[in-house]
């Protein structure tokens, strides 16, 4: 590798003089002019040398580019390499080995940490919770600590885990492997993840616009974590009219989400399908349209199925020349659950709608609206209604205060305040979308 | 072996569509306006960001997917300006090809010369900083310039045939950029060690370039909105300086810009940081024309 960089750098400084002494030569006094020349070509290299240390800091811990060899060699035959250059990157290679920089160069090679901090305050009654697995329960929490390691792998593929540490113990949240470099568009991914059934089921606690998830989710899709299993995923982006983005991803899962589904044995597998439909209306509003589909063996044994159906509309606004101070997010998710058990199966129906306008470019206001039936008794129906205020004091923390009322199926209601602080360490993950 | 295998196939695709123009997605339009300047009508290009959005923020629409997974070489600015949406976008294009560390990615700043470098430690007390250094660096010409040797030799590794044509085009740009700097030069030349203020730190290198003197900014800490004390304390200094420029991108609020301007007698110029930030602004040189129309005329203005 470090060959592979010294043959790049000797390129990089090859050329320079050449393409020099291609450009005409102009000015009218010859003297001056010829060291202005000759300044700008030392500047340049130097500069040159400059970012060759940079890229090589940068990837010691990566891969190098596979061109490198191919085009280094082919020069580096043409011109032999003069020894200045190579002691140049030699010094430069030391560099990080002397003194306390000997430490950032073995750094180099760990992945991105970042640690995500979800402290939820409650205030207000809730005889229900223990009935519905409605989250978060006590006055105060430390709800959740999410760790985060990111790496590139190699050439062909990155690594992503994310470890939850919650009030009850450690939880391997997702961790998975994603080869991206596979052939015909393919993206595969292996590990545990969470599934691509609808939106909120594949979001983490700290991206969601409220403090808790809807009680669509709660009802039917397992809660918090969700359709979270080990498996396998393979997705792809699908021919479609001019404009349309089109994405089909198909998993493959052990078979053990929640209360969901249940595995009894190896066979029990279950499987979640998305389809993804977006497009720009404009510049600023796009419409992102998903169905989803997850079968799986339940808690009643390896007989009895539970089938999830699943859609999904998202409509966002921003514009892009206040993108920062500015926006507008409506999404809204039904699912139908039809689950198998004794005596006869139960069709479940539940959805949520919810808004988000962002006020300026440190406050949100959001609202949702829930209504979903438990999938054990269809009959039992809960609705509810949230309203969001969220304070962003920088990209790395926000405040967030969300007062919920929930009308449970037995006619008892409850009325809560939740108090929310997310903040993040470390590596700057991308933002969601 | 087998990563010879892979590399062999990894080369097929574009040897198969030899005759097709190169396929160059770049993270902004400065990137692309250099592109198009080195790559002329053997290459089509494309950026994800608009030149009046803020890079940081860009949104990682699905749509930048179906410009991503057929790019023949994706040209980013680096130094983590792009760090908030474009990592995952790569990773979902399906695209083998502009893996960070592949053939067909490019980060630019490798060429450029880098200012603000943070020394010693660095954490977010500081504001969003950026530890590899301010990636705002296209605005100095001699960068550009630099810029577009370094795309002319990764679209010449890519596409070999064309190699002359490439290095042909960046001659000729090369000279164009030297006619072009000596007559802005010229026009910058009275208003050198004059004060600026500008609202984000996006003009170290255009200032380090022109002879202008960045004594502050309207945000308290990079990526922090502005605060009523931090306004105080700019106000301050701008009357203590006799600093009579305030520089803003378009994409931030005019609102706390020009309460400054008004206790301190300033101007509130909104430059462009990047190509096509106004519909005139159609590339590299016209970028350079627009603000520099803008300063010497704020200058003028303010003597």
């Amino acid at each position: 590798m470090r060959n592979k960089m010294v043959c790049a750098l000797v390129v990089c400084v090859l050329t320079f003089p050449a393409i020099a002494q291609g450009a005409p030569q102009q000015g009218a006094a010859p003297d001056s002019s010829a060291i202005e020349q000759r300044m700008r070509e030392l500047e340049d290299r130097v500069i040159a040398l400059e970012g060759q240390i940079r890229a090589l800091r940068a990837a010691q811990g990566q891969p190098a580019p596979t061109p490198a060899p191919a085009s280094g060699e082919a020069t580096a035959q043409t011109a032999p390499a003069p020894a200045e250059p190579q002691a140049a990157l030699a010094r430069a290679e030391q560099g990080p080995s002397l003194g306390g920089a000997g430490g950032s160069a073995a750094k180099a090679l760990n992945p991105d940490i970042s640690v995500i901090g979800d402290f939820i305050g409650a205030l207000g009654g809730n005889s229900q919770q223990n009935i519905v697995s409605l989250q978060p329960a006590p006055a105060f929490q430390m709800h959740e600590s999410e760790v985060g390691f990111q790496s590139i792998i190699d050439p062909y593929a990155r690594g992503d885990f994310f470890v939850s540490f919650g009030e009850e113990g450690v939880n391997l949240e997702e961790g998975y492997i994603t080869f991206t470099a596979l052939p015909a568009g393919f993206v595969a991914k292996a590990g545990k993840m969470r599934s691509a059934f609808g939106k909120v089921n594949t979001m983490h606690n700290h991206v969601l616009p409220w403090v808790e998830r809807p009680l669509v989710s709660n009802n039917l899709v397992a809660g918090e974590d969700g359709i979270d299993d080990a498996g396998f995923s393979m997705q792809r982006i699908l021919p479609a009219p001019k404009g349309i983005f089109l994405e089909a991803t198909g998993q493959l899962f052990r078979g053990d989400a929640g209360d969901v589904f249940q595995s009894s044995r190896r066979s029990d597998v279950s499987t979640v399908a998305h389809l993804r439909a977006y497009k720009d209306i404009s510049e600023s509003t796009n419409l992102d349209l998903g169905v989803s589909y997850a079968r799986g063996h339940n808690d009643m044994g390896s007989d009895f199925l539970t089938h999830l159906y699943g859609a999904d509309a998202t409509l966002r606004w921003k514009p892009l020349r206040r993108s920062i101070y500015h926006s507008f997010v409506a999404r809204s998710e039904f699912i139908w659950s039809d689950r198998q058990q004794l005596p006869a199966t139960q069709k479940s129906f539940g959805y949520y709608a919810s808004a988000d306008y962002q006020l300026g470019r440190r406050w949100f206001l959001g609202g949702r609206y829930d209504h979903s039936d438990r999938s054990r008794d269809h009959a039992l129906t809960d609705k509810g209604g949230s309203v969001v205020l969220t304070y962003w004091p920088s990209e790395f923390s926000q405040l967030r205060g969300q007062y919920r009322f929930t009308r449970y199926a037995n006619d008892i209601d409850a009325n809560e305040l939740f108090v929310q602080l997310i903040f993040s360490l470390g590596a700057h993950g991308a933002h969601p979308f | 072996m087998v990563v010879a295998l892979l590399s062999m196939w990894a080369f097929l695709p574009p040897s198969a569509a030899e005759a097709k123009k190169l396929n160059v997605v770049t993270a902004t339009t400065d990137m692309a306006a250099l592109a198009q300047e080195v790559g002329g009508d053997k290459i089509q290009v494309e950026s994800i960001a608009k030149g009046y959005q803020d890079p940081h923020f860009v949104e990682a629409k699905p749509s930048f997917l179906l410009k991503l997974r057929n790019a023949d070489l994706l040209i980013v600015v680096g130094l983590q300006l792009e760090i908030g949406w474009l990592p995952p976008l790569i990773n979902q294009s399906g695209n083998p090809k502009i893996q960070v560390g592949a053939a067909g990615y490019l980060d630019a700043s490798q060429f450029a010369e880098i200012l603000d470098i943070p020394t010693g430690t660095v954490t977010r007390a500081m504001g969003d900083v950026h530890p590899l250094g301010n990636p705002h660096y296209w605005l100095d010409p001699d960068n550009g310039r630099r810029i577009a040797r370094g795309i002319a030799g990764k679209l010449g590794e890519i596409d070999p045939p064309d190699t002359a044509y490439y290095q042909q085009r960046f001659q000729d740009f090369d000279q164009r950029l030297s006619a072009a700097e000596q007559k802005w030069d010229a026009a910058m030349k009275p208003y050198r060690g004059r004060k600026v203020v500008t609202y984000h730190n996006s003009l170290p290198n255009f200032a380090k370039h022109f002879g202008l003197k960045v004594i502050g900014y309207v945000e308290p800490r990079p990526g922090i909105p502005p605060t009523p004390s931090h306004t105080i304390e700019l106000i301050g200094l701008m009357k203590r300086e006799n600093c009579k420029i305030i520089l803003v991108e378009p994409y931030f609020d005019l609102k706390t810009p020009q309460s400054i301007a008004r206790d301190t007698g300033a101007i509130v110029v909104q430059y462009l940081p990047s190509v096509g930030g106004e519909k005139q602004v159609t590339g590299y040189f016209q970028l350079f024309d627009y603000d520099i129309d803008l300063l010497t005329k704020a200058f003028q203005a303010t003597q």
